[in-house]
Formats: structure tokens, sequence, C-alpha cells
């Protein structure tokens, strides 16, 4: 039986959601609507007791206070049109699952495999709108018609027929469960237009090295005997391609490289280990008995010890091409899937905080969207949700990120999300962060249900976006059985019931048990036993499926009994799949037949090394530059309108950045709670004072000069900001994301060599700057295929590194705010301005991108931290801000309306080198400086401490709201009251997302 | 004669996520409280009764899936119990006729609104007669706010205390009530708790000192005895002086407005059971 039950609101009552969406639609369109309401959808098809519906009808599914619901009949609402949309079959539908539940708690039954509830939306839409105009609203505004259906009606249609009719979108069972094999025979042409034509992005050395393997007489032999085909199954070759992928092996970061420069030749034997390990492994080295790492690139976060109790696990993800695909569904599963990587390192961690941050392009971009794509602004409220319900729903804060805009993330948005973990120092007496599956230990797989999506998303993503993206690439997160799960597994691990755990992210069951399984060299799994949303999965496809909220764990055979009634208890559901064996081999089966029989040591060894060239070309940039303004008060109203400078409160607010009561300083600060912190200060323990200091740095518009100050440049930065705060070098860990356009030269991509030479020289600054500061990487990622091709048209990334920072406090109440405190207190700038505008917000806004661009001086910047925290550990400063976007200008002008007082600085006194203007003073983006102030009385010991390094006072705090700069010559440029700066640089969000 | 310790009950699981400074909060405030994972009330209802204060912490209960707390709210209404007649909402009210508190936070507090025990007009909860839904602007936030505690609301957890400030964090935060006769008699019987105003204590409509919304800037409403409380607010947020958002700059004196209800209760069960 088929209910159709529509929940609309009572007469009277404003539908808020619906207004939002005639808002969006009249401003982004500007189409004549003049009312938009929702009809919530539920299609229950199941042979369920008809008292049930009528009791539920009641106030089951609406709320009876401001809801009505039809049950089989339509609402009494229309409009002039009526759009529904819904999931496409086999789409995670979580409110759907949720009705499920309701109903079967409500009334004993239970639903069978083929029943289920699906929802949906009807949009009653009331306006003047042309057919195509409407099918525009639906497909880019309303649904996705990748994981989306949907269907309209006009009013005169709706009426006639009686609604929109039931529709259900019930997933097709399939018949053909058959393993294919590959012939050896066939020719690498075939076997490359096979790899292509299924997503393994194999390569043809790849290839021929998988081809000789089954054609060694050893292997023959043993797939006689086990009675497998000598051709390789679809199980095994899609296992390999998975295990074998960029996002997986990380083949370009891993690979020999010939760089050259200036002439010079050297061969780099992967960049991985050149510089991002080695420079851990010195400076570990360095720190002797001060070393506070205990497991890094080894595990699926790196750890790190926190207090005598407590140690910190923390992983940065990216999750680009499924956020550009769908920007909800995919920015959820990045930060749900991030959240898994904490929660599955060592014998798994609490979840303590999450950090996110997007690059996007600019929301007001008003060039031809390519197919495919999303419009920006589209992508941002996309992402932006996505990481609400996300982060949210888990009860996890998100406390520091940021948006940084550049027009060529039209190609692919960038969504780095983060998580940090807490886990025990010891559990049951052994160390937390070690794990290990056992010979004999159950395979166990917690959590969702198998169903094709995110099928080949590991492969997927090493590959770039293009026409034939395949659309399974996509999930929807659920993090509510993620709570579940992890509620769930927090308490079994306590228990001591299970030896390892792992996630099951990209690559699914066939790399989260392919990578234990190393620690006993073998396993036994078998395909028939995971639990399926629906019917119709190839056995690969069950190997494969990505899909969510799933973590694979290793448990003794003599404690799955008291596991199993665990996870019923807390609703979860558990499944036995296999045995971790030491036969040395990679075993599947399904329905009692060897479906996949690969020697553990080939899966995980047997892929041939890279060999790359990169050459580095240094690229010399015109000193193109802007006449000087005459209006200073326009042009700095002007630059705190930029994307990369104004407020992003808009995001910010609507993240938890509280829940768990720990965020001692939050993402928003100052007199009205709306300045930019520099950084965020957590304290987790409420029994011990110990706090964390978590900041990032990440500035893509210098990689077109030269990448290696980019990345000097980034890592300056999140270290800046966290010391900003209170954060201290003496115990601060950094993680490193890179994300490029493809380094790989091919005739589709002429200048790879070139962008690989680029990524080199990004790693080398890591690599020197990290040893100079002494601050090891514990962990990190890279994603390589960040371009987006379409017939003719191609949008690669600027080369971007994102450093996340993160330093731990003995005191928390060391650490201080960027907003001005005290009139009369005297406004220090710390470091020095250099006439660096190459790629500026300044030359930004003249559409000048030439010139000098910021160097670090690292030697310098050193000194400057270590006096920084010396400075903060004796209450020096009241405020402190690190000078970023914008330059000085605007660091002055967020002290001064995030403290809610007025300054009054003469820019004759900033300390300067080779800069002769006001507005190179006022703009440049020189690194390492930070705006401080500092009470007249302590002046004499901030000079004792500062000695020798370049500061000056610049002037004082005023108390009433007139922002003051006195240019070189004495004449005042910028006079200005505090609200018009802070209303324009709130303006950009308030006026396109408000 | 020395009195024993009270002990709490702070649910968990499910999608609530705020049980762990909920937890905390309650220790310092003086109790003994126990974790309790939300689908064995319904297993052994029994259990509530040996507990002296519950607190439904903030979260989305099942994602907030069919609304907020909604999903839970009709389990708690119509799933037959184990080995018992009748439903969990009954023993609540058992448990609340026994002298005892219970406290919802945020979407604790959605779930009594939505299960019927708030505002509990003549004692019946039967029928839902308010709700909390989506906020006038469409949005969840997270936003520190100006309270003002009813002075003549029988509410145990607001006793002696006058103004607060405390962060909301919610979507569905919008007190409405199903009819004008209902919100009139919330207001004139006393069920107004706690209400948002602007930074000088003054009653506000205005945006975004009042949040969401609410009909009479409701933040928080009680029963007619004053032992079941709602409120939109996280008082748990706000347990030492490091949670307020301008202890940097500002000198922030006295007991945190969160612990401060926290410790209401604490005294109470100590002084009445």
């Amino acid at each position: 039986m088929v209910f159709r039950i529509e929940v609309a609101y009572k007469e009277g009552i404003r539908d808020v959601l619906g207004e939002k969406i005639r808002r969006s639609l009249v401003r982004n369109f500007g189409f004549d609507i003049h009312k938009v309401t929702i009809v919530d959808v539920y299609t229950i098809d199941a042979d369920i007791p008809e008292w049930v519906i009528e009791r539920l009808k009641i106030d089951g599914f609406c709320d009876p206070v401001i809801q009505s619901s039809y049950v089989n009949e339509p609402c009494p609402i229309v409009g002039d049109w009526a759009i529904e949309v819904g999931f496409k079959p086999g789409v995670t539908d979580n409110v759907g699952r949720t009705a499920k539940e309701v109903i079967e708690a409500v009334s004993n039954y239970n639903f069978k495999f083929t029943e289920g509830v699906y929802t949906s939306r009807l949009y009653m839409i009331w306006g003047n709108l042309k057919e195509d105009e409407v099918k525009k609203i639906a497909e880019e505004a309303l649904a996705n018609v990748l994981i989306q259906n949907y269907r309209y009606k006009d009013r005169k249609r709706y009426i006639d027929e009686k609604g929109m009719g039931t529709l259900v979108p019930k997933p097709k069972g399939g018949t053909s469960m058959v393993v294919e094999t590959f012939s050896l025979k066939m020719g690498i042409d075939s076997w490359m237009r096979l790899s292509k034509e299924r997503t393994w992005a194999l390569s043809e050395e790849e290839i021929r090295a998988i081809i000789s393997y089954y054609k060694r007489n050893d292997v023959k032999e043993e797939r006689r005997r086990i009675g497998l085909s000598e051709d390789p199954t679809d199980v095994e070759i899609e296992a390999i391609a998975q295990t074998w992928s960029e996002h997986c092996k990380h083949k370009i970061f891993n690979a020999t490289i010939e760089y050259e420069q200036d002439g010079q030749k050297e061969t780099i034997n992967s960049i991985f280990k050149t510089f991002i390990v080695r420079a851990t492994e010195e400076i570990r080295n360095k720190k002797g008995k001060r070393d506070f790492c205990l497991s890094v690139f080894t595990d699926n976060a790196g750890v790190i010890s926190f207090n005598r109790k407590y140690n910190l696990a923390f992983k940065v993800e990216t999750h680009n091409t499924p956020s550009a695909l769908d920007p909800y569904g995919g920015a959820l599963t990045g930060i749900v899937g991030v959240n898994r990587d904490p929660f599955g390192t060592g014998k798994g961690s609490k979840l303590i905080f999450n950090t996110d941050v997007f690059c996007f392009a600019p929301p007001d971009f008003e060039g031809k969207i390519p197919p495919r794509l999303f419009h920006p602004k589209r992508v941002l409220e996309g992402v932006r949700e996505g990481v609400e319900h996300g982060g949210n729903k888990s009860g996890i804060p998100t406390v520091n990120g940021s948006i940084t805009f550049h027009e060529r993330f039209l190609g692919k948005p960038l969504v780095f999300c983060g998580t940090c973990g807490v886990m025990p120092k010891k559990i049951r007496g052994e160390p937390s962060y070690l794990k290990g599956a056992k010979r004999g230990d159950l395979i166990v797989m917690v959590g969702g249900r198998i169903g094709k999506d995110g099928i080949h998303g590991a492969t997927f993503s090493s590959e770039e976006l293009s026409e034939s993206s395949p659309t399974s690439a996509v999930q929807i997160g659920d993090p509510i059985t993620q709570k579940r799960m992890t509620d769930f597994l927090l308490l079994a691990r306590d228990k001591g019931l299970y030896n390892s755990i792992t996630d099951c992210g990209a690559g699914g069951l066939s790399s989260s048990v392919g990578e234990m399984a190393r620690d006993t060299n073998g396993c036994v799994i078998y395909l028939d036993k995971p639990p399926l949303k629906y019917e119709g999965l190839s056995p690969w496809e069950i190997l494969l499926s990505e899909a969510q909220e799933r973590m694979t764990l290793a448990v003794p055979p003599q404690k799955i009994d008291a596991f199993m009634s665990l996870s019923k208890k807390m609703g979860v559901e558990s499944t036995v799949i296999g045995e971790f064996t030491d036969t040395g081999k990679f075993h599947c089966l399904y329905r009692n037949q060897t479906v996949a029989y690969i020697d553990m040591d080939f899966l995980h060894n047997g892929l041939p090394k890279m060999i790359l060239k990169a050459k580095w070309e240094r690229k010399i940039s015109e000193g193109d530059i802007p006449i000087e303004p005459t209006d200073y008060n326009q042009v700095l109203l002007d630059v705190l309108k930029r994307w990369n400078v104004c407020s992003k409160e808009y995001v910010v607010r609507q993240y938890d950045h509280e829940v768990q009561a720990q965020t001692i300083i939050k993402p928003l600060v100052g007199n009205e709670n709306d300045g930019p912190s520099d950084a965020s200060v957590l304290k987790p323990d409420p029994e011990s004072n110990e706090a964390i200091v978590i900041s990032h740095g990440i500035c893509p518009k210098f990689s077109e000069f030269d990448t290696y100050h980019m990345a000097a440049c980034a890592i300056t930065e999140a270290i800046a900001n966290n010391l900003a705060v209170g954060g201290t070098l003496k115990k601060m860990a950094l993680l490193d994301n890179f994300c490029w356009p493809d380094p790989v030269e091919s005739e589709r991509n002429p200048d790879g060599s070139y962008k690989l030479a680029q990524l080199v020289r990004a790693a080398k600054a890591l690599y020197d700057f990290a040893k100079l500061y002494g601050t090891p990487f514990i962990s990190g990622k890279d994603s390589m295929k960040n371009d987006y091709v379409y017939g003719d048209i191609k949008i690669s990334i600027p080369p971007t590194v994102l450093i996340s920072a993160l330093s731990i406090i003995d005191d928390p109440y060391k650490v201080v705010t960027m907003d001005f405190k005290e009139p009369e207190s005297l406004i220090v700038i710390i470091g020095l301005t250099f006439p660096e505008l190459g790629g500026s917000e300044y030359f930004g806004l003249f559409k000048k991108s030439g010139g000098i661009f910021p160097k670090v001086r690292g030697r310098l910047a050193k000194k400057i931290f270590l006096k920084l925290d010396k400075a903060t550990n004796k209450r020096l400063f009241l405020s402190c801000h690190d000078v970023s976007d914008g330059g000085l200008a605007c660091a002055l002008a967020e002290c001064a309306f995030s403290g809610g007082l007025g300054a009054e600085v003469d820019l004759s006194k900033v300390p300067v080198i080779n800069v002769y203007t006001n507005d190179y003073i006022l703009f440049s983006e020189s690194a390492n400086r930070f705006v401080v102030t500092v009470r007249e009385r302590d002046f004499r010991a901030f000079e004792a401490l500062f000695n020798g390094l370049p500061y000056n006072v610049v002037g004082k705090v005023r108390k009433d709201d007139r922002f003051v700069i006195k240019g070189i010559d004495g004449k005042v440029i910028i006079n200005i009251d505090l609200k018009s700066l802070k209303d324009a640089w709130k303006s950009p969000f308030m006026a396109h997302f408000g | 004669m020395i009195k024993k310790r009270p002990k709490s009950l702070v649910l968990f699981g499910n999608g609530i996520n705020c049980e762990k400074e909920t937890y905390f909060a309650h220790k310092v405030a003086g109790f003994y409280p126990d974790l309790v994972y939300v689908n064995e009330l319904l297993e052994k209802p029994n259990l509530i009764h040996k507990y002296d204060f519950i607190t439904l912490p903030g979260g989305f209960l099942d994602g907030d899936d069919l609304g907020s707390a909604r999903a839970q709210a009709i389990k708690w209404k119509y799933q037959q119990l184990k080995g018992k007649e009748g439903f969990f909402v009954d023993e609540l009210v058992k448990f609340v006729a026994d002298g005892k508190l219970i406290l919802g936070i945020c979407n604790g507090f959605q779930l009594l609104v939505k299960c019927g025990l708030l505002p509990r007009l003549d004692e019946n909860h039967k029928d839902q007669v308010a709700t909390l839904t989506f906020n006038d602007s469409g949005r969840f936030e997270n936003r520190w706010v100006y309270l003002k505690v009813n002075k003549n609301s029988p509410c145990v957890f607001l006793q002696d205390l006058d103004r607060l400030y405390l962060p909301i964090r919610h979507g569905e935060g919008k007190f409405i009530s199903i009819n004008e006769k209902v919100l009139a008699r919330i207001r004139e019987e006393n069920h107004i708790a706690l209400q948002y105003t602007d930074k000088e204590g003054k009653v506000t409509q205005d945006y975004p000192y009042n949040p969401n919304g609410s009909q009479e800037a409701i933040a928080g409403i009680c029963d007619k005895i004053g032992r079941i409380c709602g409120l939109m607010p996280h008082p748990e947020a706000y347990f030492e002086k490091l949670h307020h958002p301008r202890w940097t700059r500002e000198e922030i004196e006295g007991e945190p407005d969160g612990l401060k209800i926290f410790k209401n209760a604490y005294s109470y069960c100590t002084e009445n059971l």
C-alpha cells in the first residue's frame, strides 16, 4: 500500500524557509515571484496498518500547532506553479529513514527490505513565470539533478489532475550479479579503454604491471588450485585500481622527480619523504626529550601529546570534486568523512573540534558558467550548509576557518575540512595511539548500509572533472547515523572490545580491510555478508562502495558477543564480514565462490613508481601599479569590501562554535562579538588548564609569482595567527594540505612540468620554514587533479597550500584578542613593511596584479614569534592582530571597529624598508607583521623585550569612534567613523546572502 | 541529619550532543550525575525514579529530521513501554509529581513542548499547544543573548535571578502558541520564565536581540508548579568565566550565569527532596 502524505503550513503561519527561497530566487534570477511556500511530502510504500497513519497524521508528520497533514489527497494550497523535488532511487534519504524508524516504533510493524519511506518537497510558487523559467528554477536552485529528480505542473494541470500524483522512487532490484573477468590476451589499448570507461584511472604502466603479475606461473598455479580463472576478475581489478589510486597511494607526492631549475638538475626521490617527512624527523630529533609527537604520517590522523591525561589526533582533508558536483552533499560528506579520521586513529578518539577552509570563485561572478559547474554563490551556500549540518548535528564545534576567493576556483571549489579528537593516554593499560589487527580477529563493519553511493570516489577524484564524471561518485552523509556509531564505539573502546579500528571511506571495504590486513598479512571477506540498502549490487560494488558512516574493526572472537550486544542496545548495525588471516592473500568470496585472490604484497607494493619531470621557470612580472589615490576614505572602504577581506560572520554564526563548552576564544570577538579572531582557543578538559590554540594560513593569490614564497607565506601566516592569540612555538604542530592542478605533463596538460616544479618549490619552502620555526608536520594530504576540462574549456585552480597550526599552552589566561580595549593605549606595529603589493587586495581593486610579492624573512619572523610568546606570557598586550589581506589599513580598522574604539595613527612612524608612499604603507601585504596595543605603563617592559627588533609606536587608541590616519607628510588622509568602516566590511555577505 | 547528595540524570545519545558539558555543569553545581542512554528509558522507564533531577540536553535528536525533536516526542508519546502500561511521558509526569525537576535545554526544550509537557496548562500533557519552529531569519545561529527572568514565575531554576547572558545555538527556536487564548494564559499564569531583551534589559522583538522572533520574546517557559522548565539558551555553555565571549576585555564578576541555574536546581533538591 502506498500512502502519500503532504504536510503544509496552516493559514496565517509564516513559512520562513519559503520566504528565504523566494528572496534568493528574486535576487539570483530577477524573476517576478511574490510567494513561495514549502509542502513536505512523505511517500510511504509499506503494508502498515492504517491506524498508524491516522495517529501519525495528527502530530507525527506535522507540527499540529502550525501545520496540517493530508493523506492521499493534495493539500489545499495551490500556487501558480508546483515543483516537486525528490531523491533519485537509491540516494540516501535521511528524513525518510527517520520517518520509517518512527513508524516502526509506534506500530511494532517491521518494514520489509523492499519497503520504505521516501521524502520529497513540493514548492508552491506564485508569480508570473514561463515554463522555461520554472525549469531553470528547478534545475539551478531547487534540485541537484545529479541526485534528485523534479517534476512540475502549472496551476491548471495541478487542479485538473488533482495534485502531483504519487511517485515511489524505489531502487530497481538488479538481477545479474555476475563476476566478470578480463582476458589477459587483450591488447593494451583495450585495457586503457576499459580503464577510462570504468573509472579505474590506471596508467598504461600500471596495467602492464597488473598483466605481468597475472602471467606469473606461481600466480596461475595458485589461482587454478583455488578454482579461479587465470584472467583477473572485476573484483580484483577494481580492488587494485582503488588501492593504487592517486587518492590512496599519493603517487605524485611519492614519485621520483627530475627537477630542473636555472639549468641545475636534481633528482627528488619523493616530495613527501624529502621535504615533509624529513622536516618532521629532523625537528623531532632536535627536540629530543621535548618532542611531543606520538604518531605521525602512519595513521588516519597525526597524534601528539596534549597533557598528562590526554593525546590529540588531528587531520585535515579535502573534498573538492564531490563538492563541485553537489556542493551540499559533497561538503557534508567532507566534514563527516574527516570526522572518521581522528575517530579511526589509534584506538579511537572523541571529536572535539572542526575546522573549515573554503576556496571559491567570487559570489558576484558575472561570466558564463561552464557546463556541469554551478554559480559560485550556489557552491558557497551549498558548501556552507553542508558543513553546517555535518558539524552542528554531530555536536562538534567549528572553531576556525576562512574563505578565500579567486576566479579560478570556478573550475573546482576547494573544501578543506579538519577534525581534532582527544583520546586518553592509555586505554586499558595500552597506549591509545597504537592499534593492530591480530590473526583470527573478525572483520566487523559498523554503521551505515552499503549502496551504490560513492562508487569510484577514490579513483574518480584522481581525475579531472569532465563531462564523463560519473554521477555515482557523490554520497550524502548522515551525521546522526554517524553520531550513534561514534557514541557506541567510544564505549566499546573503553571496554576493550576491539583490537583495531579504521575509517571506511574512500575505496570502501577494499581500502579499509586491505589496509588493516597488512597487520596480519591477509584477510578473507565474504562479500555477501555486508548489509545492503537495496538489492542489485555486484560483488565489486559491495567491496568498493563509499557509502558513508561506516567504520571497519578487528574484533577478537571471544569479544564478539559483547560487542554485538552493545551495538544492538545502542541502535547501531554491526556485521561480521570476514576474518584477518596470515595467508598473504587478499581473499574475497561471494556466495561461497572465490571472486578475488590477490597477493597482499602485490596489492600494496606492486605499484610501479612514477617518474616525472619538473622544470621551474622564473616568471618576471611587470610592476604595473595603480596611481596613488586621492580619496583614501573611499579606497579603505573599498578594500574592506573585497571578498578576501570582508566579514565572514554570515557563515561563522551558522556554525555552532561553542558546543562542548570548551571554546574560550571564539572565532568572533570584540565588544559586539563580531570581530575577526586570528585563532580560536579551546580548553577541552574542564579540570585542567592546558589549552589548544588553532589557526591556519592560506594564500593562493601569490602562487602565480612563485609557489615557494606562497607556501612560505602560508606557513608563516598560520603561525603568526596562532602566536597573535597567545600560542607558542614550543609545542606547535602543523598539518599540510596541498591542492594542485594536474602536475603531470601530457598532451592535454602541456605545462604539467611547470606545475610540478611549482609543487616542488612549495614543498621546499615548507621544509625550510618548518625546520626554521621548529614546528613538525604531523599529518597532511594532497589532492592533485583540481582541473575542470570540458571540450575546449580548461580551468585549473591556482596551486594552493593550506597550513593548519595547533599549539598547546599551559595557561589559558595568557591569551589575547585582536580588538582594541583601552583608550589612550599605545598602538605599536611590530615587523617590517616592504613594497610588496603583488597579488595584494589593493592592487586587485584596481585590477593590477603585477609587482613585487611578499617574501618571508624567516629568521626575523622567528625572532618576533619567540618574543610574542614571551610578551603574551607577561600579559604585555591589550590586543594583538596579525596583518594579512588588505594590509595595515585593514588590520588597524578591524582592531578599531571590533573594539568599538577609534584610533589615531601616523604613517611616518611605521617601520618600513624602501616604501615611500601612503598607499604602499597602508596596503602592502608583507608577511609577519602585528598590530598590538600596550598600556603606557607597560611600554618599558615591552621595549626591553623587543629590543633589537623592528617595531614602533604609531599612534594611540581614541576613546571616540573616529578612525584617523595621518600620511607621511603629516596631513590627515583618512578620517572616518567606525560604523562606516564596519558596515562596509560587513556589506558584501549581507548584500549577497543576508 | 546529613542529607544525601542529590542524584541527577543527563540524557545522551541519538543525536543529543551537549551531554558532556551538561554533565559537568551538574557536577560543579553539586549533583551526582549519571549519563543515561536515551533508548534505555523506553526499555527501563522505572530507571528515572531513582533520580531527583533530569536534564534533557541540547542536540539534534534523530537529526531533527521530522522537525526538531519530533521523532523522539512521538516515541515518548506513542511507543508502548516494555512490560508496563502507558507511555513514557506519563512516567515523567509521575516523576514531577514526586516533587522532582526536569530541565530541557534547546533540543530538550523542543522535546518537552512537543511531548505536551510544556506549558502543561491545567496540568494536561495530552495536547501540544505550543511549538518551537524556524527562526524568522531562516537560519541556525550561534549568538549570545541578553535575558530577563520573569519575577513572578514559579520556575525553581530561576529563583532570585534577574538578568542573564547566555548563548543560543539553534535554527528552530521561535516560540508560537496554538492560539491567542493559550498565549494569554501562558502570559497571565506566569508560564513565561525567561525573555529576550536588548542590552538595557528591555524585552524586545527586535533582531538580533530577539534572535528568532518568538512570541512575547519567550526564551524559556515552565509549567504551573515551576518544576518543569524548558529554555532555548544554553546554561551549560557558561559554567566558568572563560566561556564568556568577552572575558579578555571585560571584568566578569560573580558566578557564571549558566551555573546559577544548575545551582538553583541543586538548592531545591537539597532543601525539598
